[in-house]
């Protein structure tokens, strides 16, 4: 605890290191991702795994989507997905209807819905006031030329790997990526959510009326939906290929590697 | 170690004490104005309890959303409902004629009213949207009484907090707390799109509560209870749903 208080500053390994092959940026100690980051990262996980299967579930007591204010099974879709349904009156072309599920599934989706909106709103008061939005999230004025930018989108290209040095901060496709995912793709699926509850919608009608109706706002629920879980198999797909044992380490403990845990 | 940490300790305990003081405060004011569902128990109680007291606090007036006349529905859906029983269908066969909607519990003069008692009263209009928890909705004029007109009939007690209904068919019963009991757009429907309600929608008499999903619209209505008390009925959680594993509360 001690040190990690007086470490403000990153600090050399103040003692010759023995094994000088270690490079210097390893032996750092402050963590590369704040405690705050850390456990708002984890418990939007967790959340973000919830929403997604029960909003699966809830899919499918009605796999058909529509566009405009209504839609039922006695109106076209804009299309649907060929899966069973829970529901006996939703023609699916399959000869057996799946069991209820949409009782929990509801349930866990709005308590994990208020669990992540509430940690993402202690994230954001933090991203704000602690510079890391700033300083971790915001392109660098060096990343803005047109030439690192290409050059870093030429290295993700290729499929480099990120060396040592580059494990400390984001380049500018992950920065662009990462505040493409904070503020808009989950702003925007909050948003769509909040325009089906008939409750919210009555005090602040304009949530729904701006999207073009509440059949639109679901579909678009859906679709941002999907935009989220690409962003979680690139980001998973991500830390496998840069190095899954030390990104794991880096958001659970917050130290990169192994030899500098437990200093 | 010591000056820090000792500094941090205190700071973090106090943060705690102020933490957990203060949500004993919020559950005591929440209890205190009516933010609590009844089924604010079990797994999912925190996320029921949060959206309750939250659209409590935002919705208490707010109106729902009204469409114009050329934004009804062609084909309103007369969604699944389990085969109605004979009760159903012997007062089906004389029109609902002898269909009575029983008021009871805190009032002054319990009543049985006749379909077209209800419909003698002054009857109001809405263009609104029945939206399914399952994700499909419709939007339909629905003519009725509203459901504060009824409780001002038989004269409800000021105590009272909630309106317990119920269904003819067999453990399909809902409830509401006052605010939207009272709602101006909380009706008794008897008729769809100018016509008698079909049987399909609910008909003859559905309660609507525009503001919460369909399932709180609970069809063929044949009893109302005003309590105070809504552990009197079933499990106590407010409702059927609830013991279904649903919300008592549909506002989301």
């Amino acid at each position: 605890m001690s040190t990690l208080e007086s470490a403000q500053v990153p600090l050399a390994d103040p003692v010759p290191s023995p094994a000088p092959a270690v490079p210097v940026t390893t032996a750092r100690i402050t963590p590369r991702h704040s405690a705050l980051v850390r456990i708002t990262h984890w418990i939007t996980t967790l959340c973000f795994l919830a929403l997604l299967i029960t909003g699966g579930e809830i899919i499918v007591s009605h796999p058909r989507f529509y566009w405009g204010e209504t839609g039922t099974i006695l109106t076209k879709p804009l299309f649907r997905i060929p899966i069973p349904s829970s529901r006996s009156l939703v023609p699916t072309g399959y000869g057996y209807v799946l069991p209820d599920q949409n009782g929990w599934s509801r349930a866990l989706h709005f308590q994990s819905a208020w669990i992540a909106v509430l940690t993402g709103l202690l994230y954001g008061i933090y991203g704000v006031f602690s510079g890391h939005f700033r300083r971790d999230l915001l392109p660098r004025k060096t990343d803005l030329s047109w030439r690192s930018f290409s050059a870093a989108l030429r290295h993700h290209m290729l499929f480099k790997r990120p060396d040592e040095a580059e494990a400390w901060s984001y380049n500018l496709p992950q920065r662009l990526t990462y505040l493409f995912v904070i503020f808009v793709l989950f702003p925007l699926v909050i948003w769509t959510g909040l325009a089906m509850s008939p409750g919210f919608v009555s005090a602040f009608p304009m949530t729904v009326i701006l999207l073009g109706g509440r059949q639109t706002a679901r579909t678009l629920h859906f679709f941002i939906s999907i935009a989220l879980l690409l962003f979680l198999f690139l980001h998973v797909g991500m830390v496998c290929f840069a190095g899954f044992r030390s990104r794991m380490r880096a958001m659970i403990t917050g130290q990169l590697s192994p030899s500098t845990e437990g200093q | 170690m010591t000056d820090i940490s000792r500094r941090k300790l205190i700071t973090t305990g106090l943060a705690a004490a102020a933490g957990v003081s203060g949500l004993g405060v919020a559950a005591h004011l929440a209890k205190k104005y009516g933010l609590v569902p009844p089924d604010h128990g079990g797994l999912y109680g925190l996320g029921e309890t949060l959206t309750y007291a939250t659209q409590r606090l935002l919705t208490r007036h707010s109106l729902a959303r009204e469409f114009s006349r050329s934004q009804i529905s062609e084909r309103p859906l007369p969604n699944e409902i389990a085969p109605l029983s004979d009760t159903f269908k012997r007062l089906q066969a004389r029109n609902f004629a002898d269909w009575r909607l029983t008021v009871d519990g805190m009032v002054d003069r319990p009543t049985a009213f006749s379909i077209d008692q209800l419909k003698s009263y002054p009857s109001r209009s809405q263009i609104t949207e029945l939206a399914c928890e399952e994700g499909w909705s419709y939007v339909a004029e629905w003519n009725g009484v509203p459901l504060s007109h009824v409780l001002d009939l038989v004269g409800a007690h000021p105590q009272a907090t909630h309106v317990v209904y119920f269904s003819i068919e067999p453990d399909w019963w809902e409830s509401l707390d006052m605010a939207d009991a009272m709602h101006p757009q909380t009706f008794l429907t008897y008729g769809m799109n100018g016509n008698d309600l079909p049987v399909g929608n609910g008909g003859p008499v559905r309660i609507r509560v525009p503001r919460q999903l369909g399932y709180k619209n609970v069809k063929f209505i044949t009893h109302l209870t005003v309590t105070n008390d809504l552990k009197k009925f079933g499990k106590g959680l407010g409702s059927a749903s609830p013991e279904g594993g649903y919300a008592w509360y549909a506002g989301i």
